[in-house]
């Protein structure tokens, strides 16, 4: 089975059968990846460019060792080391680099949209590891494959998202993923910090955290960026946390189990105190492990097809 | 495709999957350290049924596992669209082993070289021997199988179909042409 589309840039669009099929492979390279040697030779001989112009380390690491495992040679790009400082254009930046044959484009970028035009640019396969704030497509696979072994489906499941939507492609991915799959999803946080527009989301928006939690199977909690706080959209940490941050306390007067997810990297003591991210709900590893297996799976699927040999199927 | 002739029956089938077990205990001398992995498709489940037969003549099975050969094909680069990948299941130590590797068409030999690479990915096995219910020749690569349930002369563009009960609903080997 083939994806719709020869890149990765969204879950926008992406069908319940796409989603499954990349999800369903990622199992199988999950299971790769706990061998004694966890590497299998599909890729050999391709080359990934990581092109981050925006900081990250977890995401790049992922993406690197899932690039390493499939043997395809890859190459990493930060702006902060780059001509980019000199002025070259994005157009300019991706051109040179392809002139040196590269099969993929793993992006991430602080324009929305910066990958979709990379990809009318260039004839490598593009993944968008997250644009300004628009989505993070893997993300939001990761955090369904989560689920989907962690809790047994998504059909039917409520995903409580918590935090700062408005700035998050996490919670866009997520939204976009889980609407697909039949879960339903409900957001909460300050209200400053939700995206303009949100009735037309189709999603529960709950202002109060007691709500969200009373009917959430699932709290996926996004990280609280301080550069907000400064820009005034909250009053404080500390009043952040009074209002929304998910603690022992609050989980214990909902009296069932709710599962625990958060993207990373995490404020301790701020969204997420250390008993509940260390707790025994919590998956927030399990997203980590997931990453690496879906990023394969992802590279995986969008390599059939980068024909590079004109010739017939061989037995 | 037609069918050009059929080549063994439900009852041939069994007789050479009977043949071949006892081939493979005979050149083993017994079930010691034996064990045996199947190709998906089709050849995990001839793999599964020469390890009942094993039950029939020993009186007990030995490890089985199923590979899939997906990730270490060579012709990656050519095909339109990503093979689907399915599990490889070989829930034990393939380290100082004899193993058996089981396949139900021997052709190119390339499947063969994939699992080979595949197998060694999982440990050191101290011997892998190759058992396939039909051999139609026309190798690629150097690979031979150890133990053949027949050997039929085929044309390039001919093909032998393998129907499985547990797969296909019934048991036949077929040869069609085009």
């Amino acid at each position: 089975m083939q994806l719709k589309s020869r890149h990765l840039l969204g879950l926008e669009g992406v069908t319940k059968k796409e989603i499954d099929h990349i999800l369903d492979t990622a199992v199988s390279f999950k299971k790769v990846l706990e061998r004694p040697i966890p590497k299998v030779p599909t890729l050999r001989g391709m080359t990934v460019v990581n092109l981050f112009f925006e900081a990250s380390t977890r995401t790049r690491f992922s993406f690197e060792l899932a690039e390493k495992r499939l043997s395809a040679d890859s190459v990493n790009f930060s702006a902060s080391t780059s001509s980019v400082l000199k002025g070259e254009t994005l157009r300019d930046t991706v051109r040179n680099i392809e002139a040196m044959r590269i099969d993929f484009v793993v992006m991430r970028h602080s324009a929305a949209g910066a990958p979709h035009f990379v990809a009318e640019c260039v004839d490598a396969a593009v993944i968008n590891a997250g644009d300004g704030a628009h989505e993070h497509p893997t993300q939001a696979l990761l955090d369904m494959m989560t689920l989907r072994e962690k809790v047994g489906r998504l059909q039917g499941l409520h995903v409580v998202i918590v935090g700062d939507i408005c700035h998050s492609r996490v919670a866009r991915s997520n939204i976009h993923g889980l609407k697909t799959m039949g879960a339903t999803v409900g957001l909460c946080g300050p209200e400053t910090l939700l995206p303009r527009e949100v009735e037309k989301m189709e999603v529960t928006v709950y202002p109060h955290i007691e709500d969200a939690l009373a009917e959430a199977d699932v709290l996926n909690i996004l990280r609280i960026q301080l550069e907000r706080q400064k820009g005034g959209l909250f009053p404080s940490l500390r009043e952040y946390r009074a209002l929304f941050g998910i603690t022992r306390e609050r989980l214990d007067r909902v009296g069932r189990s709710i599962t625990i997810m958060h993207p990373g990297p995490m404020n301790r003591g701020v969204e997420i105190d250390s008993d509940v991210a260390d707790g025994e709900y919590s998956v927030i590893l399990d997203q980590v492990t997931n990453g690496v297996a879906v990023r394969m799976a992802v590279l995986y699927l969008l390599a059939g097809g980068r024909t590079k040999v004109e010739g017939a199927d061989d037995e | 495709m037609k069918i050009k002739a059929e080549l063994m029956d439900e009852q041939g089938i069994i007789r050479t999957l009977q043949r071949l077990t006892h081939e493979i205990l005979e050149r083993n001398r017994g079930i010691q350290d034996l064990v045996i992995v199947g190709i998906r498709n089709r050849g995990d489940v001839l793999a599964g049924r020469i390890n009942n037969t094993i039950r029939d003549i020993e009186g007990e099975t030995v490890s089985l596992g199923v590979l899939d050969i997906t990730l270490y094909r060579d012709d990656f680069q050519r095909v339109t669209e990503s093979p689907v990948v399915q599990q490889t299941d070989i829930p034990f130590d393939v380290t100082d082993k004899k193993v058996i590797l089981v396949d139900d068409v021997l052709y190119t030999g390339r499947t063969i070289r994939a699992a080979l690479d595949a197998i060694m990915d999982q440990g050191r096995p101290a011997m892998i021997q190759l058992a396939v219910l039909v051999d139609r020749g026309h190798r690629e690569l150097p690979i031979k199988a150890d133990y053949v349930g027949k050997n039929v002369p085929t044309a390039p563009g001919e093909e032998i179909q393998v129907k499985l009960k547990e797969v296909d609903g019934e048991d036949k080997v077929l040869l069609l042409v085009p």
